[in-house]
């Protein structure tokens, strides 16, 4: 594999990698949080209830777990494809 | 001691420690006033950064709209913080590898264009200005409080404060003194709202005790606060209230704002690497998702408080309502500030605090309608802990824990509107020979003319801290995220289109926030009424944002395509951002 190639390579995996962790970024917040609150409001865990605690508080636990994944897996991909620093 | 001496020992004690840490760190050349040296530990990155991000908006004045908007209110809990996932992934790694000072430097050089650079310095004075008219408001909340006296001297009092704290250091003193002041914030907002979880659920987890039980009940908290509020007639808690499409748009807004906001940006330019920006991202959540987790409770626990403290019987019953000459203390402090206002409209001497849903049935009781006309969402935080009878030295902190998030994130806003002035137009494009010298003299004459402004629109906001800040989000999500999206992700993207995207976002989201606001949100000059009604298609001025930015994306996609490429040069500067190495590139040629 060439340099162009492999950076080429390795943006691709970088977008597919970003476009997984939008997709659940999305999903948590605007729809579990927002667009679905009614129906999973018909649940409750504790005192909360399951759409109102997404908003207010699932879907931030679940941003900072995908920015740490985000970055364990690009770390890996920044050294697969050999593009690392230092 | 008394609560007075205690709130001036411990405010002004905190602010020995950050005048001490900014002399200690004081900023000696150019590049450490603006960006402290590239050297700071992405931990260290992330909690400075969260002393920047959560500011009087965070602070004083969210848990107050939690409070009175209940569900409604979670755009800002996660718009505030969904952001960050957005700003790790698409912006601050690529940002950090292209290693200048400023966003409008960025902009300049990928869409090779003064202009580009001018129109991207004018969003970003637009959009920070407008962020520290919100920092202003909850200031001036803060001060009139803890000097005991009105809103606008209290004010004033603040302006003076942020002037001598702001053009003092550069970033690199900002940066430590940040982290001092994330301490200090953290510990204020956190023991307040353990204590009241503490006596009203038992448990000591704020986040755990708004999903338990009350103490000595079977009762939820939540469907407890849900009754009580249905029964005065201001509708359930964790109901919504609003609609639908206005939520989506508010909290998509407040994400792509947070992403898009230069003083945040450029906390990323101070991190040692590449990787560091992407970890410093979430760290940077970490240490904010500590106060963004405890908030909703805090903003619950205050109002069922509040409730608690003002309807002492039942609803209706002679004895229900507390009466005025036995109202507390802390009742009788804000009276003096003008933020909290009572008003004996049937003449009984006892205060009656209803919403509409009660009106019919509380003329049946001789009441004259709701007596609390006046109470500020932004007292809400800072008055908590006396509503919940907390010690004086639990008081004394959150007021100086308020001050440290508005001073902090005013300073950074300051620093980033005044490199953007004296960096990027002055250095950058008009007079490209002043001395270093010059240019930092100019940068610190343009704090202190954003000061004066920011705090004469302060003294009418155009809402609650946390409102006048989400318009601020909404400019900077419709100017400059856009453009800088753009610029990484697409290579085509030319340097008409890049200003034309950007001026149509900003233009479009300006007219819309005037129409509602006033124009320069001076008061009287709103063209249209600012009521749910009054909105196109339900749309709230603070949530056009995410529409200016859609409009932003799609002129500047369509401008592109119809212009030249951009010159090969850049497209290889766009190559190059996308990978963390600079070694690799070498190897090819």
């Amino acid at each position: 594999m060439t340099d162009s190639q492999k950076k080429a390579a390795y943006w691709q995996a970088n977008l597919r990698l970003v476009l997984i962790c939008l997709i659940i970024w999305f999903v948590v917040s605007f729809g579990f949080g927002i667009l679905l609150v009614d129906p999973l409001n018909n649940i409750a865990i504790g005192g909360y209830k399951l759409g109102f605690w997404f908003a207010q508080q699932g879907s931030i636990y679940v941003f900072l777990g995908l920015i740490f994944f985000y970055a364990s897996q690009m770390n890996k991909l920044d050294r697969k494809f050999d593009v690392h620093e230092d | 001691m008394d609560l007075k001496t205690m709130t001036y020992l411990v405010v002004g004690s905190t602010f020995l420690l950050y005048i001490y840490i900014a002399i200690k760190a004081r900023a000696a050349s150019t590049a450490e006033f603006y960006v402290a040296g590239k050297g700071v530990h992405p931990v260290l990155n992330g909690m400075a950064t969260g002393a920047d991000w959560m500011s009087a908006a965070s602070f004083i004045s969210m848990a107050g709209i939690i409070a009175f908007a209940g569900y409604d209110a979670s755009a800002y809990l996660m718009g505030w913080t969904g952001g960050y996932v957005l700003l790790a992934m698409l912006l601050a790694p690529y940002l950090r590898k292209y290693g200048k000072f400023t966003v409008p430097e960025f902009i300049g050089d990928r869409f090779y264009s003064k202009a580009a650079r001018i129109t991207a310095v004018v969003c970003l004075i637009v959009a920070s200005l407008t962020y520290v008219i919100g920092q202003m408001k909850g200031i001036g909340v803060a001060f009139s409080r803890f000097l005991e006296v009105d809103f606008s001297v209290g004010l004033v009092a603040g302006m003076v404060i942020v002037f001598i704290y702001a053009v003092l250091g550069g970033m690199k003193g900002v940066t430590y003194t940040q982290i001092a002041q994330y301490c200090v914030l953290i510990f204020a907002y956190t023991v307040p709202a353990v204590f009241i979880s503490l006596q009203l659920t038992g448990n000591p987890f704020p986040q755990l005790g708004l999903g338990s039980t009350l103490a000595g009940d079977n009762t939820y908290l939540l469907q407890k606060l849900d009754t009580v509020l249905m029964d005065l007639g201001f509708g359930a808690y964790t109901a919504q209230k609003g609609s639908t499409i206005d939520i989506f748009l508010l909290t998509m807004s407040l994400m792509i704002g947070t992403a898009g906001l230069p003083h945040v940006i450029t906390r990323f330019f101070t991190v040692p690497k590449v990787k560091d920006a992407r970890s410093s991202a979430g760290w940077a959540l970490v240490f904010i998702a500590i106060l963004y987790t405890t908030a909703p409770s805090v903003g619950a626990m205050a109002r069922f408080n509040l409730i608690d403290t003002l309807q002492i019987g039942k609803i209706g019953s002679a004895e229900g309502n507390l009466k005025y000459e036995d109202r507390p203390q802390w009742f009788k402090n804000w009276e003096t500030t003008g933020l909290l206002q009572f008003e004996d409209k049937n003449g009984d001497g006892r205060i009656q605090y209803y919403g509409p849903g009660l009106e019919e049935k509380a003329a049946g009781f001789g009441w004259k309608g709701n007596e609390m006309v006046k109470v500020d969402r932004d007292i809400m935080v800072l008055a908590n802990p006396e509503i919940a009878n907390l010690p004086n030295w639990v008081i004394a902190l959150v007021a100086a824990g308020g001050i440290a998030a508005a001073l902090s994130t005013a300073a950074g806003l300051l620093l980033a509107i005044a490199s953007s002035i004296s960096h990027d137009l002055m250095k950058g494009v008009f007079t490209p020979n002043i001395s270093d010298k010059t240019e930092l003299l100019a940068s610190r004459i343009a704090m202190a003319g954003s000061i004066l402004v920011a705090g004469y629109l302060g003294l009418n906001p155009p809402g609650f801290a946390a409102q006048v800040v989400a318009l601020a989000f909404g400019l900077a999500a419709s100017s400059i995220f856009p453009a800088l999206m753009l610029g990484i992700f697409d290579k085509r993207c030319n340097r008409v289109g890049a200003i034309a995207g950007m001026l149509t976002g900003l233009t479009t989201t300006l007219l819309y926030i005037f129409a509602y606001k006033g124009f320069f949100f001076i008061p009287g000059t709103a063209i249209m009424p600012d009521t749910a009604q009054g909105w196109i298609f339900g749309i709230s001025p603070g949530s056009f944002g995410a529409i200016g930015a859609v409009l932003n994306f799609a002129v500047a996609l369509v401008v592109s395509r119809m212009g030249d490429e951009p010159p090969e040069h850049i497209q290889h500067l766009v190559e190059d951002i996308r990978v963390p190495g600079g070694a690799g590139a070498a190897i090819d040629h």
